[in-house]
């Protein structure tokens, strides 16, 4: 699996007075078995770049290539393509629309044109890997708690086998404890699955938890493509100047730092602070 | 797509049409529509157009962002230019087959058709210069009167601008959620009537669940903030008269004038 994007602009109400670029020649890599991090301010185009990965938006200027073959060709079979590049909208619970949710795991793999016994089974996979109990597979999806519904909503992507999987701001509006059981599905996804992972996200902490490399946009640009200990490390003006920010635990190390005591300017998730902070105590 | 249509739209400049109450672009339009149907031969066309264009041209809006949406009706158009042109009996110019094109057919077609583009371009002016928010306030205050024979002007008003601004945010809407189940493999675009219809539901399900979850969430804001109806309730800019507004209204009252008389008078010189 390799997907490579190659200087891919995107302008919204193009050729008008009104014209504004969403995405200004960006150009990235997705190797195999990659967990990524895409952040950025609401605005950044970082929505508008994803859709463009698996044919939902029509390229204008650049290329995207799957696997060896330009999608951005005018003979390329784009519905077929759209269910191996498998995407989760943000808020996805608002796309359920089937009676019961098996069913709406369902509507994905039927789409396929798969039989039915096959569709089942990978509805029932689907289901089984977000942790959905067998009880509630016959309840209406409006039933659920939010945290519940968004992972249905995921199941329904999964169940396509997808051979990458991006993710727009799936914790966005969950309260904490919804947050962290889709965060630790997404790294089992990944663990198991063992398929590339774009995570969009503006929570710095969430990135530089799971993301081994990250992407940061900036109106419309890819400004960094290292990974997330580089660029927490070597940008945190730069970031702050954008709006966005390094993570709290690495706020934390600069404190120290300011005060004197020799904490590590490079720590930036939760366990490597309390491990800073353990040898510093010591 | 859905984008593309401009009927009914607002567009934002600064111009006196722009600032003109709404009342009497109200009022403006409707004698506008009125005086189209107060004339019978190619004189008073003269008059309505140099008002038009001169209400184009104080509008400041380009005159190709007006046309386009012209596009949404020319299909009823050239239906109503095609029945005309061959259904009005008079003196035959050709014929063929089983149709024939009168002399009167002719003109007639054309006045139909001048006066339906002049309908939709003048009834487009007001809504490009006002917004939708402005629409409302004035109709509900040219039409407060009418509270007084318990027509609940208020809330129709209310009613109006609540469904006006919700048009952008279910367009927005329907365009995520087409793009999420496109995502999931739907396919908007083939198949015969009956099964584009069919796969129009998982569109139409989270929409219809979206559109109900939002006006509940606006209901309940509207209540939170002890909104109970148009009894006793002031405005933050409440419609005021200008000088400008004076204008407007003499200068309709001129046009309508002219558009009675300056069609019978030249008919009547052309007769002698």
């Amino acid at each position: 699996m390799s997907l490579i994007v190659n200087h891919v602009s995107y302008y919204y109400n193009r050729n008008t007075a009104m014209q504004s670029k969403a995405v200004d020649d960006v150009s990235f890599v997705v190797q195999d078995g990659e967990f990524i991090g895409l952040i950025g301010q609401t605005g950044s185009g970082k929505s508008t770049l994803v859709q463009h990965l698996n044919g939902l938006i029509k390229t204008q200027e650049g290329q995207i290539c799957f696997n060896g073959e330009d999608i951005t060709d005018s003979d390329f079979d784009l519905r077929a393509f759209r269910s191996r590049v498998g995407l989760v909208f943000q808020y996805p619970e608002h796309q359920l629309f089937e009676e019961d949710v098996f069913s709406d795991v369902c509507f994905g793999p039927r789409n396929l044109g798969l039989t039915k016994s096959e569709v089942e089974l990978r509805a029932y996979e689907a289901l089984k890997q977000v942790g959905i109990a067998d009880e509630s597979f016959y309840q209406s999806p409006f039933d659920l708690s939010g945290g519940e519904k968004r992972r249905v909503a995921i199941a329904g992507v999964l169940a396509m086998k997808p051979e990458v999987l991006i993710l727009d701001e799936p914790t966005a509006g969950l309260d904490p404890r919804g947050r962290d059981e889709i965060l630790s599905l997404i790294r089992k996804l990944h663990d198991q699955n063992n398929i590339p992972i774009i995570l969009v996200s503006h929570s710095m902490d969430d990135v530089a938890e799971y993301a081994v490399s990250l992407l940061v946009m900036h109106d419309g640009k890819l400004v960094y493509d290292d990974s997330p200990r580089n660029v927490f490390a070597e940008h945190r003006t730069e970031l702050e100047e954008m709006g966005l920010s390094v993570p709290e635990v690495n706020k934390i190390m600069h404190l120290l730092r300011e005060k004197g005591i020799p904490a590590p300017a490079d720590a930036i998730t939760i366990k490597e602070g309390v491990e800073a902070c353990l040898e510093i105590l010591r | 797509m859905l984008r593309d249509i401009t009927l009914g739209q607002y567009y934002q400049t600064e111009s006196v049409l722009h600032r003109l109450d709404p009342r009497v672009k109200l009022m403006g339009t409707l004698v506008f529509l009125i005086s189209l149907f107060l004339f019978q031969n190619f004189t008073g066309y003269i008059v309505a157009t140099l008002f038009l264009v001169s209400m184009i041209a104080l509008s400041r809006v380009p005159v190709s962002f007006m046309f386009k949406g012209l596009k949404a009706v020319i299909i009823l158009l050239m239906i109503t230019v095609l029945i005309n042109l061959f259904a009005t009996p008079g003196e035959t110019v050709v014929s063929f087959w089983k149709l024939t094109i009168t002399k009167e057919g002719i003109y007639t077609a054309l006045f139909m058709m001048f006066r339906l583009i002049y309908l939709i371009i003048g009834s487009s002016i007001m809504t490009l210069t006002t917004t939708p928010g402005n629409l409302t306030d004035g109709m509900e205050k040219a039409l407060s009167p009418l509270s007084h024979i318990r027509v609940p002007v208020h809330e129709i008003a209310m009613m109006m601008s609540i469904a006006l601004s919700f048009i952008p945010i279910l367009l927005d809407e329907t365009d995520k959620i087409m793009k999420a189940q496109m995502a999931r493999g739907a396919d908007f675009e083939s198949g015969n009537i009956f099964r584009r219809v069919k796969n129009m539901v998982p569109l139409l399900v989270p929409l219809f669940i979206s559109a109900f979850r939002r006006a509940n969430d606006l209901a309940l804001a509207m209540e939170a903030r002890c909104y109970r109806g148009g009894s006793g309730r002031t405005k933050m800019k409440p419609l005021k008269y200008h000088l400008r507004d004076l204008a407007g209204y003499v200068i309709l009252a001129v046009y309508l004038a002219a558009i009675i008389v300056v069609p019978r008078v030249v008919d009547k010189i052309f007769v002698q």
